[in-house]
C-alpha cells in the first residue's frame, strides 16, 4: 500500500465522519420540533416522493429550469457511478478498476459519463447566466443578498470544476493508455497500460487532447492531479451540503415523503385549543378540579413564537428549502410590493433553528438567547401580508409549505400576544358578539330572503 | 332582475313539521348580510326552487363558521364557532351541506371532522353539476353565446380542494366562450380577500391584489368575469370599477349565470 493510498483512505474516512457529525446535528435540530404524525397512508408517501422528487413533476411548470435542472440532476446521480470506482482505485492503488470486469462496456460507460458531464457542464453555465447576467427576478429579491447569491454560484461553479476535472483526467489518460506498453512497461507509468482496454478513446475528451502537452510524465501529472481535485472536490462538497441550501439533494426525499397529504386549504386545529374548548362546553367537566397527576406541567403556547413551537417537519422544510424562490414569485402578496417572501418565511426558520442548534453545542441546553423567530427575524408586517391563499406551497417543487408557518406565528400574535391588527380585532369582536366578521344581527341573518 | 317570492325553509320548520331536507344550504355571513352576496344566495336558491330540490337552511341559528378568524390566527375563537354550529347541525342530523363560499365549504369539509362535525359538504357549482348529471338542471342553450367569459378560480375551491373542473363544466352549458386568465386553476392568482385580508387594509405595498388580477382578468378581454365565491366577486368588482370598466365588463358568481340560462 502506498502514501497516495494511504492519504486517500484518510481524506475518505475524514470526509465521511465530518459529514456524518454535522448531518447528525442538523438531524438532532429537526427533532427539536414538536410531534406531528406523518407516519399514515405508506404508499401514497412513497409514490408522493416518487413523483415529486424522484420525478421531479413539480419542476417542469418551468420548461427551461425544469429540463436543464433535471440534466444536472440525473448526470449528478450517474456520474456517482463513476465515483465508486474512483473511490475503489483509492483504497486497492488501482487504475480503472473496473475496466478489466467490463471490457468493451467501460468504453460505452465512461462516454455515457462524459456525456452527461458536458450536459450538467453547459446546464451549470446557463445558470450561472441567468443568475448573473440575465438576472431573473425571483434570485434578486432582497433575502437574496450577500451569501445566499454566493452559495448558488459556489455550487454551480464547483459543479463545473468537477466536471472539467473528470473530463481532463479522462483526456490525458487516453493519451497515456494508448502508449505502447512496451514502452513504459519499465517506468512508473506502467499501469496505464496495464487496464486491459485496446487503444481506448472517449467521446467527449478526445476534443481536449488537443490542447494537452505531449510529455507522458507531464500527462500522468495531469491524470493525477485533476483525480485528486475530483476526489477531493467531491469529499468537499459533500460537507459543503450541510451549510448550503444545495442540501436539498438529500432532503427532498424525505420531505416530499412526509407531505402533508390533506387538502390544502385545511389547517390543523390545534389540540391545545381544542382541549380548552372542550371543557368550555362539556359542563360535565369541572374547571376547577386539580388535573390528573400525570398531566405535562408545561405551559403551553399556543402558536409558535420560536423553532421549538414549530413541527420537526416544518423545521425539515426549512433545511430542504433551495431557496429557488418559485413561492416568493407566485405569491401575491409579495408580487404586489408587500414585504412578505414565503421564501424569507424559510430562510429565516432555518437560520434560526441553526442558531439554536449552535447555541445547544456551544452553551448546553439551559441555554436561552434573547431571540424569538416572530419580530426578531420575521416581522408582523410580513405575518399579516399573506392571503393564505396557498399558491406558495403548490409552487414549491420539493412540497414546502410556508403557510403553515405563517399561520403558526400569527397564532402567537394572537392569541399570546393580542397584537392583531386592531380591524382583525373587531373582526373577532363581531364574531363573538354576533355570529358574523361584520356588525349585524344575527337575528337578520334571513333577510335576504325577502329582499330584491 | 324580476321580483321573486323564494321559498326558503329553515330546519326549525322542517322539524317542526316532522321533515327533513334532502341538502342544508349554508348561506354564510356574506351570503346574509353583504348586498352585493345576497344576490348570488337568492340566485342559488331560485334554481333550487325552480328544480324542487327539497332544502333548508339554518336562518338565524347559522353562525360563522369561524373561518376568517382561524385564517387571522384566532384559533380560540374559530373552535367556539365550530363547536357551537356543530351542536346545531348535530341536533338537526344534518347528513350533507351545500354552500356557496368556498370558505365556508373547505372549513365545513375539512376542519369541523376532527371537532365532531362530518357532514358530506359540497360548493354550489358542485351541486350544480349533479344536477346536471342527474338531468334535473337544463339550459335555454345559446342564453350567452357570443359572450367572452373568464373563470377566477377561488384559492379555497381550487388549489384549497382541487375543485377546477365543476364551474368550468357549467359555464360550457352556457355557450360562451370560455377565455382562460394566464394564471388559472392551481395557478391561479389570489383575488386578494382571503386569510381575512377582506376585513382589513393591505399592508404597505405599490399595488393592491385585487388590481394586479383584474389586469389578468381584462387582458383578455371578457365581457363577464365569472367567480365561485362572493369574496372574489368583491374583490373584482371593486377592481373592474377601478378600471372604469363597470360598464363593459361584468362580475357574476356563477350561480347568477346559471340562473338567467336555467331553462325552466
Ligand atoms: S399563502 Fe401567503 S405566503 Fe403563500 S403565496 Fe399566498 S399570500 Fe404568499
Ligand atoms: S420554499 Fe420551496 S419554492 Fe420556496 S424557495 Fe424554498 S424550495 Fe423554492
Amino acid at each position: 500500500m502506498g502514501i497516495s493510498n494511504i492519504l486517500f483512505i484518510v481524506l475518505l474516512a475524514g470526509a465521511a465522519f465530518l459529514f456524518y457529525r454535522n448531518f447528525g446535528k442538523i438531524v438532532r435540530n429537526i427533532k427539536l420540533g414538536k410531534d406531528l404524525d406523518r407516519s399514515d397512508q405508506s404508499d401514497v408517501r412513497w409514490k408522493t416522493m416518487a413523483r415529486v422528487a424522484l420525478g421531479q413533476s413539480k419542476m417542469v411548470t418551468r420548461p427551461i429550469a425544469g429540463i436543464l435542472h433535471i440534466l444536472v440532476y440525473i448526470g449528478f446521480v450517474i456520474i456517482n457511478i463513476e465515483i465508486l470506482e474512483i473511490v475503489l482505485d483509492g483504497v486497492l492503488g488501482t487504475h480503472r478498476v473496473f475496466a478489466g470486469f467490463l471490457g468493451d462496456f467501460y468504453v460505452t460507460f465512461i462516454n455515457l459519463f462524459e456525456i452527461l458531464a458536458l450536459l450538467v457542464l453547459l446546464a451549470c453555465a446557463v445558470f450561472l447566466i441567468r443568475r448573473n447576467i440575465v438576472k431573473i427576478e425571483r434570485f434578486w429579491k432582497p433575502e437574496m443578498k450577500g451569501w445566499p447569491a454566493s452559495d448558488a454560484n459556489y455550487i454551480l461553479f464547483i459543479e463545473i470544476l468537477l466536471m472539467s476535472a473528470f473530463l481532463i483526467m479522462n483526456a490525458a489518460d487516453t493519451v497515456l493508455m494508448n502508449i505502447p506498453y512496451e514502452d513504459i512497461s519499465a517506468t512508473s507509468l506502467a499501469h496505464y497500460g496495464e487496464t486491459g482496454l485496446v487503444n481506448p478513446s472517449f467521446v467527449v475528451s478526445d476534443f481536449l487532447i488537443g490542447w494537452l502537452p505531449n510529455d507522458p510524465n507531464t500527462l500522468a501529472f495531469i491524470e493525477r492531479a485533476c483525480w485528486w481535485f475530483h476526489i477531493v472536490g467531491i469529499f468537499a462538497f459533500l460537507n459543503y451540503l450541510v451549510i448550503s441550501k444545495h442540501l436539498h439533494i438529500l432532503l427532498a426525499f424525505p420531505n416530499t415523503y412526509f407531505s402533508n397529504l390533506y387538502p390544502k386549504g385545511r389547517f390543523d386545529n390545534l389540540a391545545s385549543v381544542k382541549k380548552e374548548v372542550e371543557m368550555m362546553f362539556d359542563p360535565s367537566i369541572d374547571p376547577y378540579a386539580t388535573p390528573p397527576a400525570d398531566e405535562n406541567p408545561a405551559p403551553v403556547t399556543f402558536g409558535a413564537k420560536d423553532v421549538s413551537d414549530l413541527t420537526w417537519k416544518q423545521l425539515m422544510d426549512a433545511y430542504t428549502c433551495t431557496e429557488c424562490g418559485r413561492c416568493t414569485s407566485v405569491c401575491p402578496a409579495n408580487l404586489t410590493g408587500k414585504l412578505l417572501s414565503p421564501r424569507k418565511i424559510m430562510m429565516d426558520t432555518r437560520d434560526r433553528i441553526t442558531e439554536v442548534g449552535n447555541n445547544l453545542d456551544k452553551n448546553g441546553p439551559d441555554f436561552k438567547d434573547e431571540k424569538l423567530l416572530v419580530h426578531d427575524y420575521i416581522s408582523a408586517e410580513e405575518l399579516w401580508a399573506c392571503t393564505t391563499c396557498n399558491a406558495c406551497t403548490d409552487a414549491c417543487p420539493v412540497n414546502i409549505d410556508p403557510l403553515s408557518i405563517i399561520v403558526d406565528l400569527r397564532r402567537y400574535l394572537v392569541m399570546e400576544q393580542s397584537a392583531a391588527p386592531a380591524e382583525l380585532n373587531g373582526m373577532f369582536t363581531n364574531i363573538e358578539n354576533n355570529g358574523a366578521p361584520w356588525q349585524f344581527s344575527m337575528a337578520d341573518r334571513l333577510n335576504w330572503k325577502d329582499e330584491n | 332582475m324580476a321580483e321573486e317570492t323564494l321559498k326558503v325553509p329553515t330546519m326549525a320548520e322542517l322539524t317542526a313539521a316532522g321533515e327533513s331536507p334532502e341538502i342544508l344550504f349554508w348561506v354564510g355571513c356574506a351570503g346574509s348580510f353583504d348586498d352585493r352576496a345576497k344576490k348570488i344566495t337568492r340566485a342559488f336558491v331560485s334554481i333550487l326552487n325552480k328544480l324542487d330540490v327539497k332544502f333548508a337552511v339554518l336562518g338565524t341559528e347559522e353562525s360563522c363558521t369561524g373561518d376568517p378568524a382561524k385564517r387571522a390566527g384566532n384559533e380560540f375563537l374559530f373552535q367556539v364557532q365550530a363547536m357551537t354550529n356543530i351542536q346545531v347541525l348535530n341536533g338537526y342530523n344534518i347528513k350533507k351541506i351545500v354552500t356557496t363560499c368556498p370558505h365556508c365549504f373547505n372549513t365545513l369539509k375539512n376542519e369541523y371532522p376532527e371537532l365532531g362535525g362530518n357532514y358530506d359538504v359540497i360548493h354550489h357549482t358542485q351541486f350544480l353539476q349533479e344536477l346536471i348529471n342527474q338531468g334535473k338542471l337544463k339550459f335555454k342553450g345559446g342564453a350567452f353565446k357570443g359572450k367572452k367569459i373568464t373563470f377566477h378560480d377561488p384559492c379555497y375551491l381550487g388549489r384549497g380542494n382541487n375543485e377546477y373542473e365543476a364551474p368550468r363544466e357549467l359555464l360550457e352549458k352556457l355557450d360562451a366562450d370560455l377565455a382562460e386568465m394566464k394564471h388559472c386553476r392551481a395557478k391561479g392568482l389570489c383575488c386578494g380577500a382571503g386569510g381575512a385580508q377582506m376585513f382589513k387594509e393591505a399592508e404597505k405595498g405599490n399595488k393592491e391584489v385585487n388590481i394586479e388580477r383584474t389586469e389578468e382578468a381584462l387582458e383578455v378581454n371578457p365581457d363577464i368575469i365569472a367567480t365561485g365565491c362572493p369574496f372574489c366577486n368583491t374583490m373584482m368588482t371593486d377592481g373592474v370599477k377601478n378600471f372604469n370598466k363597470e360598464g363593459s365588463v361584468k362580475v357574476f358568481d356563477l350561480a347568477e349565470l346559471v340562473m338567467e340560462a336555467q331553462d325552466v
